[in-house]
């Protein structure tokens, strides 16, 4: 098949609004929030002028947005929302509704830090906190990722197999308000892709009555749960479907997570969304200078491919992982807790190194990459102490 | 990244610098390469110091930081030279372009002694000359073009042709004042190199 594309320049809002306008779902409740406002603002536009037919609900709150997305795909209707940071927070008991009911709602978050203190900047405080929400959550290094996780967004949310919500992520700011190449797909492709929604129940549909989320007795409601642990276990080989169905029309191909120069690498960093552009550059320049580096850069956070994470990390030295949040635990990020945990019920046993990096849109360079590897090597090759929980680019008290 | 130009933008809030900077990446995009235009976030408000950046190159852009160590800097807002150290990590081998009416030597002494190329360019007069009214960025991006030479002289015109045609579709009366505004820019950047 030959791949048709449209070579454009866009931000990664303005990337996402394409693809919904593109795929043109049934209702979107929205509450504008920073740094993902554009996209309802967007959206809202295209209704207006007439190139998409979607029902904008413009609710008061993201509780309400999420209510609204609820009450709509219970309904039959395709549906989706946008938000960031505290809009996401507002929006918690719904979430975990949305997956409980298998609604398969897609919500484009524009990754932005939980207050406080207040700030409108990256990291991924908001999406991490929504970790154990039942939702499926695929991260973008860029604008073209962004677009082209949206669109497999559809198909992998509203497979039988699956029927839950997904999340699609861009780093806020660095990739929603950053104008870039990318790549776009004719609309009648995109169109074809994501096909028709035909649930199979849905509750305006005369004769068949169901009910949604009524309560369930204690005899019931751990069945129900099981149920969807198993819906997401199922997505790992839908994700995967779609993604190779994806590279058919598109060329781009996408898995669990992008290895790039893993194959002989001694250290890699594991790191997710915009960061990994910058780790990927400095990785070249490492190479130059003879240090085996790689980058693991995580696509798929949920379903976690803890399997296929070990097995891409097990000939190597040490493993730097990369959070974007601060999880106040004492111990690590939840990469660096669920990749150690991964690796150890693996059998992987090589270093590793857990840091926290970018937090309410600190800057993350490709000096702070190679001071990483560094440590990774001095750890490896010298015996250095180094903790097992770091902070990299944190300024000092004459610095501030 | 030796392949990459990469070019600091300094302005105030509301004075357009991300616009400058958003504008560079479409011309730059028309002529065929990758490009990467964004602006730097602080407490947003009218008249406060605002960054912004560009990568443009002939390979794909994977970095998403902000840039140090610029081959080229532009200060929209001459007033940015007494808080602002707007040659940090600039190069020697580079360029500042200041939208100022005073000459390079005149500036030179608050640039906290950068070696470099300094242009100094009257984006103000210009603008007020062409079009009655302060839009500097149209003016400083003409300037930025001609001191970069980040693409031909020619592409450069017709792009913005179209791109004013596009823009100003309802208002074409516009479209003359903008281009001369370039081309005087230009002219006068192109010989102070």
């Amino acid at each position: 098949m030959s791949v048709t594309s449209i070579r454009e320049r866009m931000s990664g809002n303005e990337a996402v609004a394409e693809a919904i306008r593109q795929v043109n779902p049934d209702v979107m409740p929205a509450f504008p929030i920073t740094p993902s406002t554009e996209i309802p603002q967007m959206v809202s536009s295209f209704i207006a002028g007439g190139k998409i037919d979607t029902e904008f609900i413009p609710v008061e709150s993201e509780h309400s947005a999420m209510s609204a997305a609820i009450g709509s795909e219970a309904a039959g209707a395709r549906t989706m929302t946008a938000t960031s940071s505290a809009g996401l927070a507002l929006m918690w008991e719904e979430l975990l509704l949305a997956a409980s009911n298998r609604l398969p709602i897609v919500l484009t978050l524009v990754n932005r830090t939980l207050s406080g203190p207040i700030n409108i900047n990256c990291d991924h405080s908001d999406g991490m906190g929504a970790r154990d929400t039942g939702w499926i959550q695929i991260y973008a290094e860029n604008n073209q990722e962004a677009y082209d996780n949206y669109i497999q967004a559809f198909p992998i949310a509203e497979d039988k197999r699956v029927h839950l919500p997904v999340m699609i992520c861009q780093d806020g700011f660095i990739t929603s308000h950053a104008v870039e190449n990318i790549l776009l797909l004719p609309d009648e492709q995109v169109k074809e892709f994501v096909g028709t929604y035909e649930p199979e129940e849905y509750l305006l549909q005369p004769g068949k009555p169901i009910a949604v989320g009524p309560y369930s007795i204690s005899a019931y409601a751990m069945e129900a749960k099981k149920a969807q642990a198993v819906a997401m276990e199922n997505a790992r080989e839908v994700i995967k479907e779609v993604a190779d169905r994806f590279a058919q029309m598109s060329g781009r191909q996408y898995g669990f997570f992008e290895s790039y120069r893993l194959e002989d690498a001694e250290y890699v960093m594991l790191i997710m969304g915009s960061a990994a552009g910058t780790a990927k550059q400095a990785v070249d320049e490492l190479r130059e200078s003879g240090v085996k580096a790689g980058v693991l850069k995580l696509r798929v956070f949920r379903p976690f491919p803890e399997k296929e994470i070990a097995e891409a990390l097990k000939n190597a030295k040490a493993v730097a992982i990369m959070d974007r949040v601060e999880s106040y635990n004492g111990n690590c990020g939840p990469l660096g807790s669920e990749v150690t945990a991964g690796l150890f019920r693996n059998k992987v046993f090589i270093d590793t190194v857990c840091y926290t990096y970018g937090l309410a849109g600190r800057d993350f360079t490709t000096d702070n990459v190679k001071e990483i590897f560094g440590e990774l090597q001095g750890l490896v090759c010298e015996g250095k102490q180094v903790p097992h929980n770091r902070y990299i680019g944190l300024r000092t008290r004459e610095e501030q | 990244m030796n392949n990459t130009l990469e070019i600091r933008w300094h302005g105030r809030g509301g004075q357009g610098a991300k616009t400058a900077a958003l504008l560079l990446a479409d011309v730059a995009f028309m002529t065929g390469k990758n490009v990467q235009g964004f602006p730097e976030y602080g407490p947003e408000r009218m008249g406060a110091p605002i960054t912004a950046f560009n990568r443009i190159s002939q390979d794909p852009i994977r970095v998403h930081s902000n840039i140090y160590e610029p081959d080229f800097v532009a200060v929209v807002d001459e007033t940015l030279l007494a808080s602002v150290n707007v040659t940090d990590g600039l190069s020697e081998q580079g360029a500042i372009i200041i939208n100022t009416p005073k000459s390079a030597e005149e500036v030179r002494g608050q640039l906290r002694g950068y070696q470099g190329k300094v242009i100094t360019i009257d984006a103000r007069g210009i603008s007020e000359h062409t079009l009655g009214k302060n839009f500097p960025n149209t003016p400083m991006l003409a300037a930025v073009v001609a001191v970069t030479g980040v693409m031909k002289k020619d592409d450069f015109f017709k792009q913005m042709k179209d791109s004013f045609a596009h823009k100003f579709a309802k208002k074409p009366q516009v479209i003359d004042g903008n281009m001369k505004a370039l081309e005087m820019a230009y002219m006068v950047a192109e010989k102070a190199i």
